[in-house]
């Protein structure tokens, strides 16, 4: 029998706010344990929360973002159960009116196609602690920094129904979260996590089977392994007769399983009721409209306006929007030399591959969007061919210099001038007798040879195409 | 003559005008407290070093003309409000050697309004109960009688106040907690509407009904004590911004033309005779002051006991969830693993009534009883805050004795819980609407006992309630008694 999975994700995303929700301590990644605590946050006795406005409006531009409706009214509930990294023995959350519900991220790619993904709910709440347990020693530690760093979860629906979708679902996530400055989207540090929901029916049939909750997958292709693993563990289970467990299994990352945490009956009781020390989080059509204003434009409609407004293949426009400030970058070049298509080409080639190479973040980048321009201009109007413009474009990234100054210093100008071409061009052939004769004889393979020499002679400044031109007058059959 | 009988005004009159100083007062305070301590028992932790020291600042501060509302006034605190350096054990095991980096805001704003410490008072654990019997410190007496409760849970407060082992004290209500032991003890206690104080710093038991209010001699000095306590506060987002009147200007005032609103549900069998009399001759009083008394009904009465044991108990198991033994407290050593160490620390820190709330409230709250309990519980709390909404288009007050007999004998209900709940079943109305309420001695048993009665208003009209407070305190003419201590 063919079987369908059917998956449903739950994201929890670090915001990127400067101090935590509830007390003003800061959410720095990465400082001294239990530094960036203060007795709001430690659940010391008789402390009380007070929201940071900041989180509200975070959480309402990935609500927008992703064609959620903002509820005029949402609570605060607790989520009841112990753990040393819990300080207070409950998760403020939110739980019977989140902030936003029935939204949808659209996903698309060339194996799947275009397909809409619901989202059910986002929700604000706290983060917990961090257990630390250290194998040599009897004892646990407790690191509170993160406890009351806030989070969004965001809900999907059940709605995707392969590894790839659920993939693709998450960078769409991913992507939206970071353009939208509200998140790093760091998986390795947890500032972006995934839980999947999975289960597995029979092709065409209507009701869900019994479904298994996977935890810790901290990278796409943890979570996309994890599934894959999950949906032949089920299968199998069900080809074989027997019935899937509910239960949540933990990703086992070099084992590459899955493992059973608990079962159903483990399963913990939150005693969910509403946090009687908040009021509940009240947003006016105005405050919903001012947030709206500060949207930047989404990865989705900017890919879309690229190709429609620059005629760049969707690929480039794909490249180029991955990231605001590189899609900020490319758009400024374009509007500087009015040359999209060499833009996009010199912004995906030299400009990433050198960025990669010193992992330098786009503002960082010695060769600025107008200097790129200019050597775009440069190579348009002939005054340095393509081949030089590369060398130039290494000297702006050393020097920092205008492409301008570099080629008059370094005397790199095209020579354009036919006549002292063609000079050249006999020079070389006069050189190369012994090509010259089995090119007549029919090897006309050594026509790039014949180019190759010239532009050599001339360390690379001569115009490829009147060279092309010349020696093709100079060889033809007499 | 010892300062430490007078009240907070008196005491204000003499200390500006040079007559005494505030470092008498204290010393006055503290051998009061050498000579009754032992019988009463009303503190948890004395704090003399410091309110000599606090006494000598605000001697200073008077001598400087720069006095501000409370300077140089000895006044005790519940050992449920935090303070900053000074253990706070809300009288529990597991908070036996806590030590608060912080103030509660209330603390603060009486620092700042130059109020000396005297000490930190007794109460039920976790202000679970309504007699002081539950302390893990021991048993609070009632002056009035050393064999007899003081009220809980604020009874350490009202004890201090009572024997004069302070000039006033902070208490704090969730059900009763502050009015209940003032009646018992024969002085004033007010409950504030929910949200007029801050309530950072108290450590919580049911969030969504605790409230901070001051328990006093007489009612001019629950004013002026609201006048330092109240006021809205970012640090507690359930506090309003409501602006505070000048509670002092509600003394003296008349009441001519008022309506006074007799609750029929509160006048029912079980209620001791002695008790309704008193309240009868308060009556009295206030119509012979130009008020107009009229029977109303609050038709959801019955239902208070059941709603509060359900909402109360859900909160507290939440709020005391954070005492796990792992970041600060009692800590059991001998747990195997951490489910081990859990079991032992919270069994050997919780006493049994902490215990029982948290169980009560555990159940509520799983999943398939929510709805039949907790749920329910809101419901029918909305339903009962709805009887206030409409009994107040018909009165401008409330009366109701504040307890249904007066002090019990130790021991006597601490095994019987129902029987000790049933004794919050006047004041536990007001927590659960939100609304103020205030207990002023009204008379005395045959037996030499206190009674009080409780005035209840509506959201955000203490100055009501003082008011007719002041004006039935100022003509009564039940006589004024001491406990013989």
């Amino acid at each position: 029998m063919e079987y369908e999975p059917v998956i449903g994700l739950e994201v929890h995303a670090q915001l990127l706010t400067r101090t935590k929700i509830f007390c003003g301590c800061s959410t720095r990644f990465g400082e001294e344990p239990n530094s960036n605590t203060c007795p709001v946050c430690i659940g010391m006795p008789g402390v009380l929360p007070v929201l940071n406005k900041k989180v509200v409006e975070y959480a309402m531009k990935m609500a927008l973002a992703t064609h959620c409706r903002i509820n005029g009214t949402s609570t605060w509930a607790r989520k009841n159960y112990f753990y040393p990294d819990l300080p207070k023995g409950y998760q403020i959350t939110q739980f019977a009116h989140p902030l936003a519900e029935t939204g949808y991220v659209d996903i698309e790619s060339r194996f799947i196609g275009k397909k809409r993904i619901g989202i059910t709910r986002i929700h604000m709440e706290e983060d917990a602690g961090k257990s630390i347990h250290d194998e040599s020693s009897p004892s646990s530690y407790v690191d509170l920094n993160r406890a009351g760093v806030p989070l969004i979860e965001i809900v999907s629906e059940p709605d995707m129904r392969n590894t790839d979708e659920a993939v693709h679902y998450l960078r769409r996530l991913h992507e939206i979260l970071v353009y939208l400055e509200i998140c790093d989207g760091n998986m390795e540090e947890g500032s972006f996590r995934c839980d999947a929901n999975i289960s597995l029916r029979p092709k065409g049939e209507k009701e869900f089977g019994i479904r298994a909750e996977l935890k810790n997958m901290n990278s796409f292709r943890n979570v996309q392994h994890a599934l894959e693993y999950e949906i032949q563990r089920q299968r199998a289970i069900l080809e074989g007769g027997g019935s899937v467990v509910q239960e949540t299994r933990l990703w086992d990352v070099p084992q590459g399983v899955t493992h059973s945490m608990r079962g159903k009956e483990e399963a913990h009781d939150y005693r969910y009721f509403p946090e009687p020390d908040l009021v509940p989080v009240v947003i006016s059509d105005a405050w919903k409209e001012e947030i709206k204003n500060t949207l930047p434009e989404l990865p989705m409609e900017k890919r879309e306006r690229f190709v429609e407004q620059y005629g760049i293949p969707s690929y480039d426009a794909g490249v180029l929007t991955a990231g605001r400030d590189l899609a900020d970058y490319y758009e400024e070049t374009v509007s500087l030399c009015g040359k999209p298509k060499p833009a996009s080409n010199w912004v995906m080639g030299d400009f990433l591959a050198y960025l990669n190479e010193e992992k330098l973040e786009v503002t960082e980048s010695p060769v600025t969007p107008r200097t790129l321009a200019e050597l775009i201009d440069m190579i348009e109007a002939g005054t340095i061919s393509g081949k030089i413009a590369k060398e130039v474009f290494e000297d702006m990234w050393k020097s920092g210099e205008n492409p301008g100054e570099i080629v008059k210093e370094k005397g790199l100008v095209q020579i354009t001038d036919t006549a002292e071409l063609e000079r050249i061009v006999e020079e070389v052939l006069e050189a190369n007798q012994e090509q010259l004769e089995q090119y007549r004889s029919g090897r006309e393979k050594l026509f790039g040879f014949f180019v190759g020499q010239t532009m050599k002679a001339t360390r690379g400044k001569a115009n490829p195409k009147i060279v092309n031109e010349l020696l093709k007058k100079r060889l033809s059959p007499l | 003559m010892e300062f430490s009988r007078l009240t907070i005004h008196e005491l204000q009159k003499k200390l500006r005008a040079g007559e005494l100083t505030s470092v008498e007062i204290t010393e006055s305070v503290y051998r009061r407290i050498a000579s009754v301590e032992e019988k009463v028992h009303s503190y948890i932790t004395l704090m003399e070093e410091t309110a000599i020291g606090q006494a000598r600042e605000a001697d200073r501060l008077i001598r400087e003309e720069s006095a501000c509302e409370l300077t140089g006034i000895p006044i005790a605190l519940k050992d449920i409000l935090c303070t900053e350096g000074v253990r706070t054990t809300c009288g529990s095991r597991i908070l036996e050697n806590f030590m608060p980096p912080y103030d509660a805001t209330v603390v603060r704003k009486l620092k700042d309004a130059g109020a000396v410490f005297v000490g930190k008072t007794n109460m039920d654990e976790f202000a679970m109960g309504s007699s002081t019997e539950t302390s893990w410190f021991g048993i609070t007496k009632n002056p009035w009688n050393l064999e007899r409760i003081p009220g809980g849970s604020s009874g350490g407060s009202a004890a201090a106040v009572a024997a004069d082992e302070c000039i006033a004290s902070l208490g704090t209500d969730t059900g009763g907690s502050i009015r209940q032991p003032a009646a018992l003890c024969g002085v004033v206690g007010m409950k504030p509407t929910y949200g007029r104080v801050s309530r950072f710093g108290m450590v919580a038991f049911a969030s969504s009904l605790d409230q901070i209010g001051p328990i006093t001699k007489d009612v001019e000095d629950c004013a002026i004590m609201m006048n330092v306590i109240s006021g809205h506060d970012t640090g507690d987002s359930t506090s309003v911004p409501t602006e505070v009147p000048d509670y002092r200007g509600f003394i003296s005032r008349d009441i001519e033309g008022w309506t006074i609103g007799i609750p029929e549900e509160y006048f029912v069998d079980g209620i001791d005779p002695e008790i309704e009399a008193a309240a009868d001759e308060t009556i009295k009083t206030l119509e012979g002051l130009g008020a107009r008394c009229t029977r109303i009904s609050l038709p959801h009465t019955e239902y208070c006991v059941a709603v509060y044991y359900i909402i109360a108990p859900s909160e507290a198991g939440s709020n005391l969830a954070r005492y796990d033994g792992v970041r600060y407290g009692f800590r059991a050593t001998d747990g195997e693993n951490l489910l081990d160490m859990y079991k032992k620390t919270r069994s050997a820190g919780f006493g049994a009534e902490v215990k029982r709330r948290i169980m009560l409230g555990t159940y509520s709250l799983s999943s398939g009883y929510y709805d039949a309990y907790y749920k329910k519980a809101s419901q029918v709390r909305a339903l009962i805050k709805d009887d206030f909404d409409n009994a107040f288009k018909k009165c401008d007050v409330i009366l109701t004795p504040t307890t249904p007999t007066p002090a019990f004998r130790i021991g006597e209900k601490v095994d019987d819980p129902l029987q000790m709940y049933l004794s919050d079943i006047f004041t536990l109305s007001t927590n659960l609407a939100g609304i103020p309420g205030i207990s002023v001695p009204c008379g005395y048993t045959k037996s030499g006992l206190p009674v009080g009665v409780q005035f209840m208003a509506n959201h955000f009209e203490e100055g009501k309630l003082l008011q007719i407070a002041s004006a039935y305190e100022k003509n009564s003419t039940i006589e004024r008694r001491r406990p013989d201590l």
